[in-house]
């Protein structure tokens, strides 16, 4: 990974579109990015062929588009951001919910990693934007909220970014597993999180999701857990063959 | 006494206890020993110790907490034995009131023995548990509980080894048979004899954890701190930063606390995560490392149980059972209780009559009233509780109801409450009382209060006989049960909106999905009976000294200047008659009194009286104007003065904006 990689705000767009639609679908169709972009399905495929071949997604003609590992990462980077800047928007200068997307669309391109850590603390941690989609989480090597807010910006470096995606478990396929190496939020869930066996460095994997946004059922440590949603989208894992 | 059983024998033996002569726990009696029993929920913590103690135990409170206790008497080869069953929790470290209960009374009481139960098929997480037990130094003794299940499973767990890798006996049981319970008993009067805690085996920490609590712990021994809890577990709890135990050492020794701190900090610098988060991490790695090193696992097997689960927790088929069984709990209520109300109801009224009595001397009014007060209490409360009470025991014991909370999570979530709220709430439709007392299994006090404030709207038993008797009777089924539409309707909006209103945030479902089993009726009648006597202890003197004070007042002619006050909302706003104040009166202690009320004053024929909108409003108003009496004393005990004042305002409020509404929208059509 080279850290210096400057991606353009079009090819930020489309991860970001793409991490979108495929939070309901596996393999994203061509026309729904299309529509989502409102540009033409031929210069969606040209863009999309070409992000192929920068190893950002794999895109067939038939299947759809998925996104490969960098690509999940950049996309969930610029997704942070936005919906981040959007959560400021509407939290601290009470702007219109009319305006906050289009705002935090151009404002997502030029925030720095620096500004993205100290807004999330000065927001005290947001788990979802106002349009209650979830963020993504940080990509530095912390496990906790409370180590990131117990460091100096000289010391950040030291822990250094990860090298591994971060999924939230809600996010986990059936017969993935992960393990838990990032948990969101106050110190009171994470210690009941803690008690039942949700630890950091625990494997973990989904056995079911209720419909209806209902609760997640996770098989940890020989036994079973149902945790909701708004608990579920804070647990984050590392994904493990 | 169980002389004639071999000792050593390998079949598995049914325990039982002595058949000594003592009916009532309550007698005094010297106790050899005291047995605490802890562990996790769902082990079968509460089969032992029903196994153990029978019918002889006490349901009550935890001095000043909302923590039910119970307690219960043990005759064993001799010795009386005192049982205390704990909370059922996972930690000592999340500061909810069971825990903090528990902690205490084990520090603080000192039992002679604890007994750890835990379920051998989640052994890792339950040894979890294990593991800050045995760091309060107390003896303590492991009870493989549930090993048919495990075994079910491919899970065989070698008592041997975990026991010499714990330091503490462990004993195996199948706890719902009484297997294993005998050696149990025994193991315990043994170490309970010796009292003496193997010290020696200590559980040790990973070296850069383990050094740093050495560091505290000698901190804490050389300034001779009398903290009560034993040093290594405070050193413990302060490297986690717990603030309860941090403020309790601050007010001896601040430099002991400053000292931990820095110590604290040093683990984080190191592991990049919160000491507490590092502290839980090593406690599992050593409850993994023994589990793994005593579960002789050939392989686990899919069981039946768990195609079941598959199939109750189905997207489709999940809805239709969970609506099945709460459909199903409600029902076999109603048609239960009803059966067995009327058959009560009959059986009373053969020795006098029970409708409220109005002339008379002032003697036979209050003896009539109190009565009628035991009356309502057995053909009201009882019935319906009582069948409610053993089917939730049984459908609770089996895991079907972890299976309804977790597919009507989402549902619940839309009054900020979750699934596991759901069980309160259907309980307050047959009565408000023991709903409002079983909100305890929720987390955080705000969710308790949501739940406890929404099923005050909930239509029980007593509700149900007012919407019936006047409404349906008097002019049709149909505006019957549009009430009960209205009130569910009311009872979801202002759910949401003191959702909304009430400050706090909503805490999250974390629930564990235990595995299906056969519920033990005997288990269950045993709760049923447990459940039912503490509910008579709150209903009872409640109906009896209400209802003889209410009539009473009336006879005395107290009430018509208060009705006759309250006229211009009575019937101004409601269009009601002025008599209507008076049968609210009597309705806020007794909801059903509104219509025993009108008929003992008017007779039976209340068509003349009252004309039909007058039927609808009365009962709209008297279901939603007032929590009855023993539901506001439920109220006031678990939540106190003030919340419960809110709340009988937040009703009184409501039924008057519905009443008054309901009356000018509904007046064209009646």
């Amino acid at each position: 990974m080279s850290a210096n990689e400057k991606l353009s705000s079009n090819i930020e767009e489309y991860l970001e579109t793409i991490y979108k639609l495929s939070q309901k679908e596996e393999d994203v169709k061509t026309s729904k990015i299309s529509k989502d972009l409102g540009i033409t399905q031929a210069s969606v495929s040209e863009m999309l062929k070409k992000l192929d071949k920068m190893n950002y997604v794999k895109y067939s003609q038939y299947k759809g588009v998925k996104l490969t590992d960098k690509g999940l990462k950049a996309a969930q980077k610029v997704t942070r951001k936005h919906r981040l800047l959007e959560r400021f928007l509407h939290d601290i200068l009470k702007l219109k919910d009319n305006l906050l997307h289009d705002q935090a669309c151009e404002m997502e391109h030029s925030l720095s990693d620096e500004a993205e850590r100290a807004m999330c603390q000065v927001l005290e941690y947001p788990d979802k934007c106002p349009g209650d989609s979830v963020i993504p989480a940080c990509d530095f090597k912390f496990t906790s909220c409370d180590e990131c807010l117990n460091r100096r910006e000289e010391e950040v470096n030291e822990v250094g970014k990860r090298n591994e995606n971060l999924i939230p478990i809600m996010d986990l396929k059936d017969h993935q597993k992960g393990k838990v190496s990032f948990i969101r939020g106050d110190y009171k869930v994470i210690r009941r999180l803690l008690d039942m066996g949700i630890t950091i460095g625990a494997f973990i994997s989904v056995v079911k999701i209720a419909p209806l946004s209902g609760p997640v059922e996770v098989a940890i440590r020989g036994s079973k857990l149902a945790i909701g949603r708004d608990i579920a989208c804070n647990v984050f894992v590392e994904l493990v063959e | 006494m169980n002389k004639d059983i071999e000792e050593g024998s390998q079949k598995p033996k049914r325990f039982k206890r002595s058949k000594k002569p003592e009916k009532n726990a309550d007698t005094p009696q010297k106790i050899d020993y005291t047995i605490a029993l802890a562990g996790n929920a769902n082990v079968g913590k509460s089969v032992v110790f029903n196994e153990l103690t029978g019918s002889n135990q006490i349901i009550g409170n935890w001095p000043g907490k909302t923590v039910e206790r119970a307690v219960g008497k043990l005759s064993f080869e001799g010795k009386c034995i005192e049982i205390i069953d704990l909370p059922g929790i996972y930690s000592f470290s999340t500061y909810s009131m069971e825990e903090i209960v528990s902690r205490e009374y084990i520090a603080f009481e000192k039992p002679d023995v604890v007994i750890n139960v835990v379920d051998a098929s989640v052994l890792e997480r339950n040894l979890f548990f294990t593991i800050q037990l045995k760091e309060m130094n107390v003896p303590l003794i492991v009870c493989v509980n549930q090993i048919d299940l495990a075994k079910q499973k491919g899970i065989i767990i070698d008592t041997d080894k975990l026991s010499k890798a714990l330091g503490v006996p462990v004993v195996s049981t199948v706890a719902i048979r009484g297997e294993g319970l005998h050696e149990l008993m025994e193991t315990a009067i043994e170490s309970a004899a010796q009292n003496t805690v193997t010290d020696t085996n200590i559980l040790k920490y990973g070296a850069e954890v383990e050094n740093r609590i050495e560091k505290i712990t000698e901190d804490i021994d050389s300034k001779n701190l009398d903290l009560g809890y034993p040093s290594r577990w405070v050193a413990i709890k302060l490297l986690e930063n717990d603030p309860e135990i941090r403020k309790l050492v601050e007010t001896q020794s601040r430099e002991v606390v400053n000292h931990a701190y820095a110590l604290a900090r040093e683990i984080e610098d190191i592991h990049n995560e919160p000491s507490f988060s590092v502290i839980a991490s090593e406690r599992y790695f050593l409850a993994n490392q023994f589990a793994f090193g005593a579960q002789l696992e050939s392989k686990i097997k899919i069981t039946f149980a768990e195609k079941l689960d598959k199939l109750v927790t189905h997207r489709v088929f999940g809805y239709i059972i969970s609506a099945l069984v709460v459909g199903g709990l409600l029902l076999w209520t109603f048609v239960v209780g009803d059966f067995l109300s009327g058959l009560l109801s009959n059986a009373f009224s053969f020795f006098q009559p029970v409708d409220p009595q109005t002339t008379g001397t002032l003697t036979s009014i209050l003896w009539n009233g109190a009565f009628g007060g035991i009356v309502a209490g057995v053909t009201l409360v009882l019935p319906f509780v009582i069948p409610f009470y053993l089917m939730l025991s049984l459908i609770e014991n089996s895991g079907i109801l972890t299976r309804v909370a977790f597919m009507m999570d989402s549902a619940m979530h839309k009054i900020g409450l979750h699934g596991k709220a759901l069980i309160p709430m259907i309980l307050g439709y047959g009565c408000n009382v023991p709903a409002i007392e079983s909100t305890r299994i929720l987390e955080t006090r705000r969710e308790r209060l949501l739940a406890a404030f929404a099923i005050t709207f909930a239509p029980c038993a007593a509700r149900t006989i007012v919407i019936l008797g006047l409404v349906a009777v008097y002019v049709n089924i149909w505006w019957a049960i549009a009430l009960y539409g209205i009130d569910l309707l009311v009872m979801f909006v202002l759910g949401r909106l003191a959702y909304k209103v009430v400050p706090g945030e909503a805490s999250g479902l974390i629930m564990e999905m235990h595995t299906f089993k056969v519920p033990s009726v005997s288990v269950a009648a045993k709760q049923t009976w447990a459940r039912t006597k503490s509910l008579i202890y709150v209903v009872f003197p409640v109906y009896i000294i209400g209802s003889a004070a209410i009539q009473g007042l009336y006879a005395l002619g107290l009430l018509t200047p208060v009705a006759n006050a309250l006229a211009p909302i009575t019937v101004f706003w409601l269009g009601l008659p002025v008599i209507a104040g008076v049968v609210l009166i009597f309705g806020a202690v007794r909801k059903e009194f509104v219509l025993l009320m009108l008929v003992a004053i008017f007779g039976t024929n209340l068509a003349t009286v009252l004309t039909p909108i007058q039927f609808v409003i009365l009962a709209l108003v008297s279901m939603l104007f007032l929590p009855c009496l023993a539901t506001l004393t439920i109220l006031l005990k678990e939540f106190g003065a003030k919340a419960t004042a809110i709340i009988a305002l937040a009703n009184i409020t409501t039924a008057l904006i519905v009443g008054g509404l309901a009356y000018r929208l509904f007046l064209p059509f009646l």
